[in-house]
């Protein structure tokens, strides 16, 4: 068990998943929708987590928090275990994580004005002074890049997706948290606005002292922002490595496959066409062994016996693969 | 190179009447797609390039007002009776839409929706059509196509589906597709798969696509000729090549630019372009891009730059100011 466990750059982590498993019933089947998951983020750090729909990234990034209960393993945030507090230990515990979500427009209450809606998080922490609450709102406001006075009155339908991305970072930030999960932060923006929300995501981790898990299923989107870079397939880690390094030299076929698939605004590079036909099965009923096995070209009888471990390949990078490209 | 001209859109304007008053969604287009070539419509969203499309196809919302000529196949679509372009419409001229989903029937099984267009069009008895059901699904990649047939829409993966859309699309041998953000709602190991799909049946069948995106690496391989919008024009058309080795149009470099490059190192901040595109319903004297193009000065408020050929005729953009050398957003 300790080879599937890929320590972080640094000693001092932050947040320690350990063996994470995440499952819940559909009708009488369950769905698996994290297997065993391991990972450290140092303090200070951006882990990137990769993976298609599916793959149970998201779930990952809840469970963390908390706001699924995992159904086994520890997750020690700054050395308390999330998953044994319940009730007011765990609500405080949140004042210190914090989440941001794919859809900004969606993840605000249509009905209430920007300046409630950003003071919200300062209401239920007890902040009971008006106009100490409204300073807080206006700083935040201004470090997001937005101007507080024509902000705080309107209602989010007047606002596009970046802006609301924006007011959503800054709701996020009030608290002053430690680490924020981000779950697929720029997807839904146009490509104009993901580049203002991802260096406003950068300067805000470097403003704030921020901590980041940074999910998405965009690989360029993911290395332009993390240290680390975590591939999730159906529910379990492929590969954990430093950015540069994992895109340099994939040791795993899923993480090769992934970079292959991705359009490059180039016309010399022509398109492979060798992306394997075939999607990833069901985590009803995952395959057994390695799970990317059915759509992966080295893939042999060992791997549907024997589940790979993660090991090191290289210093820092961690692959689970029997054929481990490098 | 070019062939005969399959689509001609000329001089095209949509407007949408709304309570903030009139929105002119497409502003003076002409576009061209030869017999058998791929043109890629890249911009980002509310650019127009949706509305473009549909005006192509005659599917504009009811109280849209369009104005100009498209020109499909030697027939003025505009002038069309409605019984002819219905004819006309899944037959030689086929779309695929972003959401597979909701352009797929939910009530219906994947193979009533097959036979339904190749009888509705191609006049088959049941049996053939059913043969050729099965032999569409095949050609798009469908495992086990005879049991998909009797599936409705939400038994499939999002990838199947969009599977599903292309093979009803195909199946009465358009003359042109248009593919309307067609993997924008799929991973990318989908999206890769499904863009060769496209590629390949393409080819074979020698059709003319329009491939509408708003990611430029989805158009540079695969596309003959690249047309960008912004707010309702289209600023810069180029044959593929030329364009992505010398973008004239500041916003072009712009979209390049801010795109995360998979070589750069991390947390290299990215060229943002700062703001955001205008409000459609208050239309600019001048530059749409203005406001937001680091290359502006008075003259670009004032007037509209026309959309006007370089040193080649193929390679138009709308710019006082092009940009003289290619800047190196790739190095």
């Amino acid at each position: 068990m300790m080879l599937q466990s890929a320590p972080s750059v640094s000693s001092e982590a932050l947040l320690d998943v350990d063996n994470l498993v995440v499952e819940y019933p559909v009708g009488a089947k369950i769905v698996h929708a994290v297997s065993g998951v391991s990972l450290q983020i140092a303090r200070g750090e951006t882990l990137g987590l990769v993976g298609e729909s599916g793959c149970g990234k998201s779930t990952l990034g809840r469970a963390v928090l908390q706001l699924r209960r995992p159904t086994a393993g520890r997750v020690l945030f700054d050395g308390q275990d999330l998953t044994a507090m319940q009730g007011d230990a765990l609500r405080l515990m949140r004042r210190r994580v914090q989440l941001i979500f794919q859809d900004p427009i969606a993840s605000l209450n249509p009905r209430r004005k920007i300046g409630d809606i950003v003071a919200e998080p300062l209401v239920i922490a007890g902040v009971k002074d008006p106009e100490k609450r409204k300073q807080l709102v206006h700083e935040v406001l201004t470090a997001v890049g937005l101007d507080p006075t024509l902000v705080v009155g309107r209602l989010p339908h007047e606002f596009s997706g970046g802006q609301c991305q924006r007011i959503c970072i800054a709701r996020a930030l009030i608290l002053n948290p430690e680490f924020i999960v981000c779950d697929e932060p720029v997807s839904a923006l146009d490509v104009s606005i993901r580049a203002q929300i991802l260096n406003l995501l950068e300067e805000m981790k470097g403003r704030f002292g921020l901590t980041l898990l940074f999910i998405a299923h965009d690989l360029a989107v993911v290395k332009a922002v993390s240290d680390r870079v975590a591939v999730m397939y159906l529910g379990r880690l492929c590969e954990v490595g430093p950015s540069e390094q994992l895109f340099a030299r994939p040791a795993h076929p899923y993480t090769a496959l992934l970079i292959e698939a991705i359009p490059v605004p180039d016309p010399d590079v022509r398109p492979t066409e060798t992306v394997p036909v075939g999607e990833p099965p069901s985590p009803i009923a995952p395959p057994s062994g390695c799970r990317f096995r059915t759509r992966c070209p080295r893939a042999d009888q060992r791997c549907s016996d024997e589940m790979p471990e993660l090991r090191a390949v290289a210093p820092g990078q961690f692959v689970a693969c029997h054929h481990p490209l490098i | 190179m070019t062939g005969n001209t399959l689509l001609s859109v000329e001089d095209v304007i949509v407007d949408l009447p709304t309570p903030r008053g009139n929105l002119r969604a497409v502003d003076r287009v002409d576009l061209t797609v030869g017999t058998g070539r791929t043109l890629g419509i890249v911009g980002e969203s509310g650019c127009g390039k949706t509305m473009l499309s549909r005006a192509v196809l005659q599917l504009l919302p009811k109280k849209a007002k369009l104005s100009g000529r498209v020109m499909f196949d030697g027939q003025d679509l505009l002038q069309l009776p409605p019984e002819k372009l219905r004819k006309l419409r899944g037959r030689s001229l086929a779309v695929v839409f972003q959401d597979p989903m909701t352009s797929l029937n939910p009530v219906l099984t994947i193979g009533t929706q097959l036979i339904e267009t190749l009888q509705e069009h191609l006049e088959l008895d049941d049996a053939t059509a059913k043969k050729r059901s099965v032999e569409l699904l095949a050609a798009v990649g469908i495992p086990a196509p005879e049991q998909r047939l009797a599936q409705y829409p939400h038994q499939l993966s999002g990838g199947m589906r969009q599977r599903v859309a292309i093979a009803i699309a195909l199946s009465c041998e358009p003359k042109l597709l248009i593919a309307d953000e067609p993997t924008t709602a799929l991973d990318v190991t989908i999206q890769a798969q499904i863009l060769d799909l496209l590629a390949r049946e393409q080819r074979r069948r020698h059709m003319a696509m329009i491939i509408i995106t708003h990611d430029l690496g989805v158009v540079a391989g695969r596309t003959d000729e690249v047309a960008v919008m912004y707010a309702g024009r289209v600023v810069e058309r180029a044959p593929t090549p030329a364009l992505f080795k010398r973008m004239r149009m500041p916003y072009t470099e712009a979209l390049l630019a801010a795109l995360p490059k998979l070589d750069a190192a991390p947390h290299t901040p990215l060229p943002a372009i700062s703001g955001r595109p205008p409000d459609p319903t208050r239309p600019l004297q001048g530059c749409s891009f203005s406001p937001r193009c680091r290359y502006a000065v008075a003259r670009c408020q004032s007037e509209k730059p026309p959309l006007e050929a370089a040193e080649t005729s193929a390679h138009q953009f709308a710019c006082f100011h092009p940009i003289e050398t290619h800047a190196d957003a790739n190095a």
